[in-house]
């Protein structure tokens, strides 16, 4: 099926993030720090979008840029047809319901003083229409419910209820506007694993009876690997390689990302003994001072001249695979 | 292959209770395991388990009280340390000479004021009675063997100019300054990113090679069990219920707990399809076990039968391989065929 015939819920072109560094009595700009720096990616409706990578490489960036939590340098952000990386805050707010965010910590997420009611409630009513309270009542329990919380807890405060508890209801708060799009900042990395499946399945069911479309940021190639569709992965402010999540394992083409994988044992430890490691040397370098040309070159083993000169594009070579490398 | 490695560390029927208003919290309820030279263990468990507090009896680092040492015998080389005071001399000696620990947020183990030169080398003018001079070269080699490029003007770092990576690496410098013959650590990487992860992993992994320490591994982190490791213990509830081979537990996993955690990690390698089978509710709070299995809330075989008591740890197949579950039997007949 050619590009434009696919039902996009969220198309990102060329996105930058350039936060200044101010020093001095005058706050003078004596630098970028390049958070994000190109980044072009499409969600397509009903669809799970993963962006991996490690700390500092401007995932969460991307997450934040979409909701205009940051204004963006540059880029188009492209929600249903139109581009709202430039609207201002009253045209955003009605978007605002429509894209929600579940974030990694739960805890610093939730109001500590508030109930869950009225946690629930606060975000029912932000879309300015009558609400009658029976209505508001009936409404938190079926949200409670959609998410595996028992509505007798109702009356609760976030203190009282445990890690897995905690990011249902941040679940639950999310779907209170019915969005189309639910940004998912690391949501199950601060989760135990037996908890973590749970919270996993439970996004995935509530994709499949809400038709949600996720873009799903995280740091942990498996789960992303589990609930995503297409899978891109980020270094360094850039998306180094796109492609649907099946791919990943056994058809991945860039240096980094295949390095990443080689890093992430699996738990299969016949087939864990017979894999072939590939180490990566040194630490990820600062946005700052980012490298010229490809920002992997200084750790890639297969680093040329020309990687140092010139960032390479984000090109298909297989269908629906794209890598951002020259020396494929 | 028959393994005649020495017992380094043995650890028999420990039990840690903490003494709250709420009564009475086995932590850490009859754990018994042991560490060979030379060898890296696993133990494995989610939050809560007791297995960081297992760890930290054995270096008697409870806080006293609430927390108390309630029974069983820790003996480290032949030595029972756990008949030595909390503040005795011998003790001291152990800690950071004999057995080092390593934890999970490094900045929060190193002190922010100090020098990382200054605080290396007070260990080891503490462990090996140099005087600071030595001790500084020292520490210098010791930062120079955990693979950190220009060690000597390291020293002259304070640990807010580390990075992650880096400031676990200096840990691990400070238990290769002093010898240890054992180290621990608790959650060593949970903190950092994967490919940190992997490099200070192996990095771990060589000091074995090369020293032969014997390393002791906390982790919830099934994948690096599965790489590093040679022997498993996982805990649930503040008990071991299944330990054996590496091997063993991963593949032919028979307790349901076991069973359940490993089915429920999202694999890199296996079908994408298929939703994660999940273990059913919570981790059960320490204050409020019941008399019987601790399992038994979350189980797919729970039965009444369970509702007997605690179950004992038997042994279920060659190379040391025990499970604690009543059903074992049922279950080992399910998994011949």
């Amino acid at each position: 099926m050619p590009k434009n015939e696919k039902d996009l819920i969220l198309k990102v072109t060329d996105l930058k993030m350039h936060f200044p560094i101010r020093k001095g009595l005058l706050a003078k700009t004596v630098g970028h720090v390049k958070a994000v720096d190109g980044v072009s990616f499409e969600i397509e409706r009903g669809k799970t979008f993963g962006l991996v990578g490690e700390s500092g490489c401007g995932k969460t960036t991307v997450g934040k840029c979409v909701l205009r939590i940051y204004n963006p340098t540059g880029g188009e952000i492209v929600y249903n047809g139109k581009d709202i990386a430039n609207y201002s805050a009253s045209e955003m707010s009605p978007i605002r319901r429509d894209i929600q965010m579940i974030f990694q910590d739960p805890y610093s997420s939730l109001d500590p003083r508030q109930s869950l009611k009225s946690i629930l409630k606060e975000a029912i009513v932000c879309d300015m229409k009558p609400h009658g309270a029976t209505e508001i009542e009936k409404r938190i329990s079926e949200l409670m419910i959609s998410v595996g919380l028992d509505p007798i807890m109702m009356d609760r405060f976030p203190h009282e209820l445990s890690g897995g508890q905690r990011q249902r209801l941040g679940i639950a708060r999310a779907l209170a506007c019915n969005p189309d799009l639910i940004i998912c900042d690391e949501p199950v990395s601060a989760l135990d694993v037996s908890i973590q499946a749970q919270v996993i399945n439970l996004l995935k069911n509530l994709q499949k009876q809400l038709g949600l479309s996720y873009l799903f940021i995280a740091h942990d190639l498996a789960v992303v690997r589990n609930i995503a569709d297409n899978i891109a992965v980020m270094y360094l402010g850039h998306i180094v390689e796109t492609m649907d999540s099946d791919e990943i394992y056994a058809h991945s083409i860039h240096p980094y990302t295949k390095a990443l994988l080689s890093a992430v044992p699996i738990t299969d430890y016949y087939e864990e003994q017979k894999r072939q490691r590939l180490p990566l040397e040194g630490e990820v370098p600062s946005p700052i001072h980012a490298p010229s040309g490809c920002p992997f070159h200084p750790r890639c083993p297969y680093a040329t001249d020309k990687c140092k000169e010139k960032m390479p594009d984000l090109t298909e070579r297989m269908p629906n695979h794209f890598v951002a490398c020259h020396n494929v | 292959m028959t393994d005649n490695r020495e017992i380094l560390l043995e650890v028999k029927n420990l039990k840690t209770s903490f003494f709250t208003q709420a009564g009475e919290v086995k932590a850490v309820d009859d754990v018994s395991y042991y560490v060979k030279r030379g060898e890296v263990i696993a133990v494995v468990g989610e939050s809560g388990c007791g297995k960081s507090v297992t760890q930290m009896s054995v270096m008697q680092l409870i806080q006293t009280p609430p927390g108390k040492i309630v029974g069983g015998e820790v003996f480290f080389e032949g030595k029972d340390i756990l008949k030595y005071d909390r503040f005795s001399e011998e003790m001291r000696a152990i800690r950071g000479g004999g057995i080092a620990m390593i934890f999970q947020e490094p900045m929060t183990s190193l002190n922010p004021v100090y020098k990382i030169g200054n605080q290396l080398s007070e260990v080891i003018m503490c462990h090996k009675g140099l005087d600071k001079k030595a001790a500084w070269a020292e520490g210098v080699k010791a930062l120079a063997a955990v693979g950190i490029p220009d060690p000597e003007a390291r020293m002259e770092n304070y640990p807010f100019q580390m990075s992650g990576g880096m400031r676990q690496r200096v840990l691990i410098a400070i238990a290769v300054a002093c010898g240890s013959k054992l180290i621990i650590a608790d959650e060593p990487t949970t903190a950092l990113d994967v490919t940190t992860q992997a490099q200070v992993m192996d990095l771990l992994k060589s000091l074995v090679k090369e020293y032969g320490t014997s390393i002791l591994m906390v982790t919830h982190n099934l994948g690096l069990v599965t790489r590093y490791a040679e022997r498993v213990y996982v805990m649930y509830a503040g008990k071991v219920i299944e330990s054996g081979t590496c091997e063993d537990i991963l593949m032919h996993a028979r307790h349901p707990y076991t069973m359940g955690l490993l089915n429920s990690v999202p694999r890199l390698d296996s079908e994408r399809s298929q939703d994660l089978v999940a273990i059913d509710g919570q981790p059960p709070r320490l204050s409020e076990l019941p008399p019987y299995c601790s399992f038994f809330p979350r189980c797919p075989y729970a039965c009444e039968d369970c509702k007997q008591g605690k179950p004992e740890l038997q042994e279920i197949g060659p190379n040391d391989h025990y499970a604690a579950c009543w059903r074992i039997e049922e279950i080992l007949k399910n998994a011949e065929k």
